[in-house]
């Protein structure tokens, strides 16, 4: 790219480090990023123990507070809002500070922001459990938990751009873009979405203003996009800043991230459609949806290419660096799940895929490689820093970290593959003489070994994340681990 | 390009703006003309807002998570309209909030599970599913036999529904109560309940007579659901989309 390229508002390392008394709002970091691990355990624990009910019924234990149907939001409230939502707003404090040389506005808000955070999440899950739920996917939790959000998210707005206002570059950091639309687009989806009117003011239950098909399009105009803008483009940010600064490398293309940026949040918020292909929504709305589903791959594909060609001239750096191989990973995962997607919106894939595993397994793909790994690697990256450490306890053991839970995923998501591709087919066999091949029952028998697999991806991928929390407690406890780098050349044995 | 987005990316309230503007725009062209469009939702006979017991049930399937392992959405397919029924109409929703189309089939669609088991399988069904369809993986819901129904405040989850637009009438609301149960009473004299809920369902759904319990009208619910279109007179060609 030109030298133009490597200035200010694409590269993070141009950035001069601040001078002088006034110091960064470290404190509320490190909170975020302790709830973050916290809350990353606990989500991947109930997904193993959800999936495991899929496979092993009895683990409902026939009580109402742990069967699968309210537990499952539990799990994905845990991963997405808990874990996701806590990695996101730590590291857009830590990444505006940085790259706006200035200290956090708002001064105590920002406390504000991690306890009102922490009992949403609390509220959103004690809910679920005892049966409290709009029925809405990721938008479960109810009007009372839904307006204190709204509070929380717009005192987080407003010292995201308090911070922007006072900061001492003359650019805005693109990190921060997309950390920007990312904030102001969960808020527009949040409450356009959760509009309902309680049945009383003292108690829990809400009907949702909206009804049937205008309901459920704004509900995947909301899911789709808790997806596009919660867990894409938050995440780019975090990519944005971490994988310049870990490969010490500018960023790959200044105008591929003005490009990609606007064409992103430009086409994502068109795409929820595809997930109501075939049904009674009327067939301009799905043809739209699938229209700008697959016009979405290129902004996709535009983001992740930015972030892997970063490493132009550093590549050697994947051999000694396993944090950075966890987001060089992430970005691969993202740039594989965003061209399975918009495959799986083509409304002939979709009338296979849907209904099926093949979706779970999409998700997961996005979830865990993506998000969970470059959330891993900003983490790396952020606790020595944030507890003042040299280094991390032990780079060997994020290298295991990242071999386990990589077998994880793919367990899986190609035990996903193969029983939503299976169940998708066996629902529409025929016999020879037109009937019907299979009933319902039968495809459900047929799932159970890979449910089992799915599971033991599980495992894997939650240990990674027990090793990474071992890791980080010694870190910041200041131990360090007296191990060989990894990729040093082997000693050669004399005479072997 | 570097001048003008120079400008942008030195102006924080110029990229948020112009971001919320980017970001709507899909939305608006999208959501909104289903509000105005007539024929989003087909002109069919026989839909009429749940009577307050099937509501009830409806409110324990969402308590329940249903929606997460269940669809309620048949798509046009030969195997899907064979093996479930009818594919589903926009119009069998409308009186839905939330709607519960669902995501995933974990277990079969229930569209249009009205009528195709007896209230008995659905008891047993409930009390252990594995009883009834060995290679089930549902957990069990026997405590929903057990589970006296709370509809003290049925009235206000009737004009509540009202408010959002389901509609509800004055004589509706004030008979939520006396409704509720009339639908698991058969002996009673449900003439005007009836009046007010043409083809509703009438008796004990849980077979214990001595109590209304969730199970009650989670399976008035459920023997519900797909029911109230009269296939024959809907003209198909006439009601695409």
């Amino acid at each position: 790219m030109s030298p133009a390229d490597a200035a200010a508002p694409a590269n993070p390392l141009a950035i001069p480090v601040r001078s002088g008394a006034l110091e960064y709002n470290e404190e509320v970091i490190k909170a975020f990023v302790i709830a973050c691990v916290f809350w990353g355990v606990i989500g991947f624990a109930m997904g193993l123990y959800i999936a495991l009910q899929l496979a092993y019924p009895w683990l409902n234990l026939d009580l109402p507070w742990t069967s699968f149907g309210r537990l499952r939001p539990v799990h994905t409230s845990a991963v997405i809002f808990a874990f996701g939502g806590n990695a996101l707003i730590g590291t857009s404090f830590y990444v505006v500070q940085r790259t706006c040389r200035a200290r956090l506005w708002g001064g105590p808000a920002a406390w504000i922001v991690f306890w009102g955070y922490q009992a949403f999440i609390v509220m959103a899950a004690s809910g679920y459990v005892m049966g409290i739920t709009q029925a809405r996917e990721y938008a479960e939790p109810e009007w009372y938990t839904d307006i204190w959000l709204t509070i929380v998210w717009v005192i987080y707005l407003l010292i995201f751009v308090g911070t922007l206002l006072k900061r001492e570059e003359p650019h805005i950091y693109v990190a921060n873009w997309f950390y920007l639309s990312f904030i102001v687009t969960i808020a527009m989806l949040h409450i356009v979405n959760n509009l309902a009117v309680p049945v009383s003011f003292e108690g829990t239950k809400s009907y949702s203003l909206f009804a049937g098909v205008q309901d459920a399009l704004t509900q995947w105009w909301y899911g789709h996009n808790a997806v596009g803008f919660f867990l894409t483009a938050g995440f780019l940010g975090m990519m944005y800043y971490f994988i310049p600064k870990q490969a010490d490398r500018p960023v790959y293309s200044y105008r591929l991230s003005i490009v990609h940026f606007w064409a992103l949040i430009f086409l994502y918020i068109w795409a929820g459609p595809h997930h109501l292909h075939y049904t009674a929504l009327p067939d301009w709305a799905q043809t739209l949806g699938m229209t700008f589903s697959i016009m979405l791959w290129m902004p996709s594909w535009g983001g992740m290419i930015n972030g892997m060609m970063t490493l132009s001239g550093a590549w050697d750096k994947l051999r000694t660096d396993p944090v950075l191989r966890l987001m060089v990973v992430a970005v691969a995962f993202y740039g594989m799940s965003t061209f399975e997607g918009p495959v799986m919106s083509i409304r002939s894939v979709n009338a296979l895929s849907h209904y099926t595993d093949w979706t779970i397994g999409h998700v997961h793909s996005g979830a865990l490689g993506w998000v969970g790994f470059i959330t891993f690697g900003a983490i790396y990256f952020l606790v020595p820093k944030l507890w003042k450490r040299e280094r991390l306890y032990s780079l060997r053991l994020v290298n295991v970290h990242f071999w386990t839970a990589t077998i994880g995923i793919v367990l899986y998501i190609t035990a996903m593959w193969i029983s939503g591709i299976l169940q998708g087919l066996m629902w529409r066999a025929y016999d020879q003489l037109g009937f019907l091949q299979y009933s319902f029952a039968e495809t459900v028998e047929a799932m159970h070994p890979f449910y089992v697999i799915r599971a033991l991806g599980g495992v894997l991928y939650l240990t990674g994340a027990l090793i990474m929390v071992y890791n980080l407690w010694r870190t910041a406890r200041g131990d360090v681990r007296a191990e060989a780098p990894i990729g040093a050349a082997r000693p050669v044995l004399a005479g072997a | 390009m570097g001048t003008f987005h120079q400008t942008i990316e030195k102006n924080v309230m110029l990229l948020l703006v112009l971001s919320l503007i980017v970001v709507s725009i899909g939305g608006i062209v999208e959501i909104a003309p289903l509000f105005y469009i007539e024929s989003t939702i087909e002109k069919v006979g026989g839909i009429r807002p749940y009577t307050p017991l099937e509501l009830e049930g409806r409110n324990i399937y969402i308590r329940e998570g249903c929606y997460l392992c269940h669809s309620q959405q048949i798509r046009p397919f030969r195997d899907e309209v064979e093996r479930y029924g009818h594919y589903s109409l926009a119009a069998e929703s409308m009186y839905d909030h939330p709607f519960q189309w669902g995501s995933k089939r974990t277990g079969p669609d229930l569209a249009r599970v009205g009528g195709r088991y007896s209230d008995e399988w659905h008891v047993a069904h409930m009390e252990d599913p594995r009883s009834v369809v060995p290679e089930s993986v549902m957990p069990s819901y026997a405590f929903l036999a057990q589970q006296p129904l709370y509809y003290d405040d049925i009235a206000a989850h009737l004009r509540t529904n009202r408010i959002v637009g389901v509609p509800y009438t004055d004589e509706m609301i004030a008979n939520a109560r006396s409704d509720l149960e009339a639908q698991v009473h058969p002996e009673g004299d449900n003439a005007a309940f009836l009046k007010r809920y043409p083809k509703a369902n009438i008796r004990d759904f849980d077979g214990n007579p001595t109590l209304v319990t969730e199970l009650d009208a989670l399976i008035a619910y459920l023997q519900l659901l797909g029911t109230m279109v009269d296939f024959q007179s809907y003209d198909a060609a006439k009601n695409y989309r």
